[in-house]
């Protein structure tokens, strides 16, 4: 592996002070003050955390530092000079470059054209150098050890390797800040570690990093500093090194707060649900399993081990081509989302906002939307019902919002969860499948999102959870089944339920000797 | 500031009280627009303000209206028909073989409504079941529809029609107040109440705003376009009754470019042409709208090539107008 880092110096940055600087920005949106007064310093060579809540401001500073949005008060800095960013070119031409949770990259266009867009090296005419952009893009990849052809269109690439054509476009225009916004949240074990490796270099090579991050393991394991948002304001920043988890905790919450799991009185209690040899032609194969009533059965696995497949199989999204479906023991056939929530078995997507909310849609008109046969009467609309029924499930969760009447697409990521934990709840449920519920939401809300689950497993409802944090697999399951690579590996319950047999399995290595 | 955040507060059902919204709202700058040309035409032209001139106005728009309703909830659900135009031309071409071997009007009726709904269930088939985009089907069946009437009429027309099927098109149900706007206006509600009082009309936003949600959330999407290819399919059957009897012949060319001016009127009537917005008080509006402009400009001898020209001026008027306001203002 050779190691042609060319060690990039940018000059006029003096030793020790700061490549960006954001003082005192503040930023209103109708209703709320997304950013009030925060500041931000970012070193070269060194990695920043950014960490806070959902709605704490971060995504609305990231925005603001990649010109998507104009503050309305503050100063940006660039190695000590202000700069106004009034666009997204400005920013790039600053030197600042993003790479999202979802990247924004264009699946029709190869890895080259991805790395070089909007900044593709010109021939004669103006036209586009295609030799030129090529080589440049083989360079690029080859300094960050990425394996991949210029010529592959992007749509044939995974998620992980769509992280590193990003990392290779931050690259072609010598970004001297990178900010990732949650980079490692799609991403598997292996690939996070050759994120991590990618990152040192960035370091190394004297760029500033400012990383977002829902995952404290991650954060001290590759930030050198932090700063802590909390409500849109700034409320600390320091060095890793003088930090423990539970100082970030309490920062980020303004509380200590209890990471215990909820106690659970473990009764199940009759069999409701009994999928019996399932199986699709590509995603999944020979799939069996009960579930009680009062029961939280999770499933575990690695991304891709068909864990969703499977859920969205038994909520009649996607056919399987064999196997039996019984419900209360009666043989039910469920072809459609429709026929499913008629059986009582709803599902809460991983992908909140193409799956889960209808964005666009108010608060209100998203919870009712299935429930519409209750809340209407013959068939015609009554608000006052919808209103009620809206109203008592969301100040069940816990919903913070202006008015119901608001659109959905306005909440924070843990405030749509509990829309569409509401819409399911309306339905009365025999059965919920939650797919990753508290996957990118803040830790207030998760606490929330798990002791909502452990009350609704008390009252007799049979619950799902498909998730791939091993803690919340543990904290919340009576009994886990462990998929890989489309099958059933292991089904874990009491003394055999440990991370390492989890890990084990899902990886399928062997129990130790 | 953080306190209040901690403890908990209950929601109000609404930000904005219904009355605030609809001084805010597109239906209401469109009928101010609407009020502005009244009166524009009216001191333009002494032949304007005569209840029997404005009674013919109403013809102007009152067929195109009828489909631009089913089209309006099509479009907010994602999808369009372009076939209209064809299917008055085949409905209308259906209606005038029977005519011509002795059906009387009941039948008559019958058959234009039943060539709408078939017309409208081949679109719905083909965009539903095949899942093929309705854009690229209904330009298909555009050609297709308006294509049989064509190898069935030629050059020749159909005119021996029974003279009481002449009432849907020229009967008046009371003084100036033809049976068309009796029947636009019953339409009007009827679709105001469909799409803005029912669980159904509920499920179109839905679908229209986010399809995949929708359907995550247990709404039969394709039931529902299916209904909706119906309707569009339908209510080009009632146009079509209503203008062969208006015109009281049949030719392949019957309503001709059709199918743009309904989408016009809805697009105008502020309906999003992504899907997921809008209203039927627009369209209604917008429906008055143009036929007031085209009337207006008639009254004053401007020549029917200068009124599409104000006409589609006017609709990218209308749609590049907020957007320079919001940028204006921003």
């Amino acid at each position: 592996m050779q190691m042609s880092v060319e060690s990039r110096q940018f000059d006029d940055v003096q030793a020790g002070a700061p490549v960006l600087e954001l003082r005192d920005i503040t930023k209103t949106f109708p209703g709320v003050k997304a950013l009030d007064g925060v500041s931000l310093e970012l070193y070269p060579g060194q990695v920043t955390a950014l960490i806070g809540e959902n709605g704490a401001g971060k995504s609305t500073l990231v925005k603001t530092l990649t010109g998507i949005y104009q503050p309305d008060g503050g100063a940006i800095h660039v190695a000590g000079e202000p700069v106004v960013f009034a666009t997204a070119q400005d920013a790039a031409a600053a030197g600042i470059t993003a790479i999202h949770q979802e990247t924004v990259l264009f699946d029709e266009l190869t890895v080259a054209e991805n790395i070089f867009i909007g900044h593709a090296p010109r021939g004669r005419f103006g036209l586009i150098d295609w030799t030129a952009m090529r080589s440049r893009a083989r360079e690029i990849l080859a300094r960050i050890d990425a394996e991949l052809d210029p010529d592959t269109p992007l749509r044939e690439l995974g998620i992980a390797s769509k992280h590193l054509v990003a990392i290779a476009r931050a690259l072609s225009v010598d970004a001297r800040v990178v900010v990732m916004d949650e980079p490692t949240a799609a991403l598997s074990h292996k690939e996070i570690e050759e994120l991590y490796d990618l990152v040192d270099r960035l370091k190394a090579e004297g760029r500033a990093i400012l990383f977002i991050s829902h995952k404290f393991d991650e954060i001290f394991r590759i930030a050198d500093r932090y700063t802590v948002f909390r409500d849109g304001t700034h409320v600390g920043a320091g060095l890793m090194a003088d930090v423990t988890e539970a100082d970030l905790v309490r920062m980020m919450v303004g509380r200590d707060v209890n990471q215990i799991f909820p106690e659970r009185r473990k009764a199940p209690g009759d069999e409701v649900l009994k999928v019996v040899g399932y199986a699709h032609p590509t995603e999944f194969e020979d799939i069996n399993f009960t579930l009680r009533r009062g029961e939280i059965l999770g499933f575990y696995g690695l991304v891709g081990a068909g864990r969703s497949e499977v859920m969205q199989a038994l909520f009649g999204i996607t056919k399987p081509s064999k196997g039996v479906t019984r419900i209360d023991g009666q043989i039910t056939v469920i072809r459609s989302p429709a026929r499913a929530v008629e059986a009582g078995i709803v599902y809460v997507p991983e992908d909140r906002g193409k799956q889960g909310a209808v964005i666009g849609l108010p608060i209100f008109q998203n919870v009712t939307l299935p429930s519409l046969g209750r809340t209407s009467r013959n068939g015609f609309l009554r608000l006052s019902e919808e209103f009620a029924l809206a109203r008592h499930y969301t100040d069940r969760l816990d919903l913070r919002a202006a008015a119901l009447d608001q659109d959905v697409g306005n909440l924070s990521g843990g405030n749509q969860q509990k829309v569409v934990i509401a819409k399911w709840l309306a339905t009365k449920p025999r059965v919920i499948i939650l797919d990753e519920p508290t996957k990118g939401i803040d830790i207030g809300s998760k606490a929330a999102v798990h002791a909502f689950m452990a009350e609704l497993a008390a009252e007799g409802l049979a619950v799902i959870m498909v998730s791939s944090e091993i803690p919340e697999v543990l904290g919340m399951s009576d009994r886990v089944i462990v998929m890989r690579e489309g099958r059933i590996a292991a089904e874990l319950e009491g003394d055999a339920l440990t991370p390492e047999t989890l890990v084990r399995h899902a990886a399928g290595i062997g129990a130790p000797a | 500031m953080s306190d209040t955040s901690v403890t908990p507060r209950s929601i109000p059902d609404r930000l904005q009280s219904p009355a605030a919204r609809l001084l805010a709202s597109w239906e209401l700058l469109l009928l101010v627009v609407a009020v502005a040309i009244f009166i524009a035409n009216s001191l333009a032209s002494p032949y304007f303000l005569n209840a029997w001139n404005l009674s013919d106005a109403t013809f102007n728009f009152t067929e195109k209206a009828m489909i631009a309703f089913a089209m309006a909830l099509l479009i907010i659900s994602g999808e369009i028909d372009l076939s209209v135009a064809s299917i008055i031309a085949l409905a209308s071409t259906a209606m005038g073989a029977a005519a011509s071997v002795g059906f009387g009007t009941p039948t008559l009726v019958l058959i234009g409504l039943a060539t709408g709904l078939a017309c409208g269930a081949f679109n719905g088939v083909l965009v539903t079941r095949m899942g093929l985009p309705s854009i690229v089907v209904t330009i298909g069946t555009m050609s297709l529809f308006r294509g049989i009437s064509f190898i069935v009429l030629g050059d020749g027309a159909y005119r021996d029609y029974p003279s009481d099927f002449s009432y849907f098109g020229q009967g008046y149900v009371f003084w100036v107040i033809s049976f068309e706007f009796v029947l636009f206006a019953a339409l009007a509600v009827a679709y105001y109440v469909l799409l803005h009082r029912t669980n159904f009309g509920r499920t179109v936003y839905a679908i229209g705003n986010n399809v995949t949600a929708a359907q995550f959330s247990g709404i039969r999407v394709e039931r529902v376009k299916f209904i909706l290819f119906l309707l569009t399919g339908l209510m080009s059957g009632v146009a079509a009754i209503c203008l062969t009897s208006r015109l009281g012949s049949t030719r392949p060319s019957i309503g001709t470019g059709w199918e743009l001016e309904v989408v016009t009127m809805v697009v105008l009537g502020g309906v999003s042409i992504l899907g997921g917005a809008g209203s039927i008080p627009g369209v209604v509006i917008a429906a008055f709208v143009m036929g007031l402009v085209t009337f207006g400009l008639g009254l004053l001898n401007v020549p029917g090539i200068v009124m599409s020209i104000f006409i589609g001026l006017m609709l990218i008027g209308v749609i590049a107008l907020p957007r320079v306001w919001k940028a204006w203002r921003a």
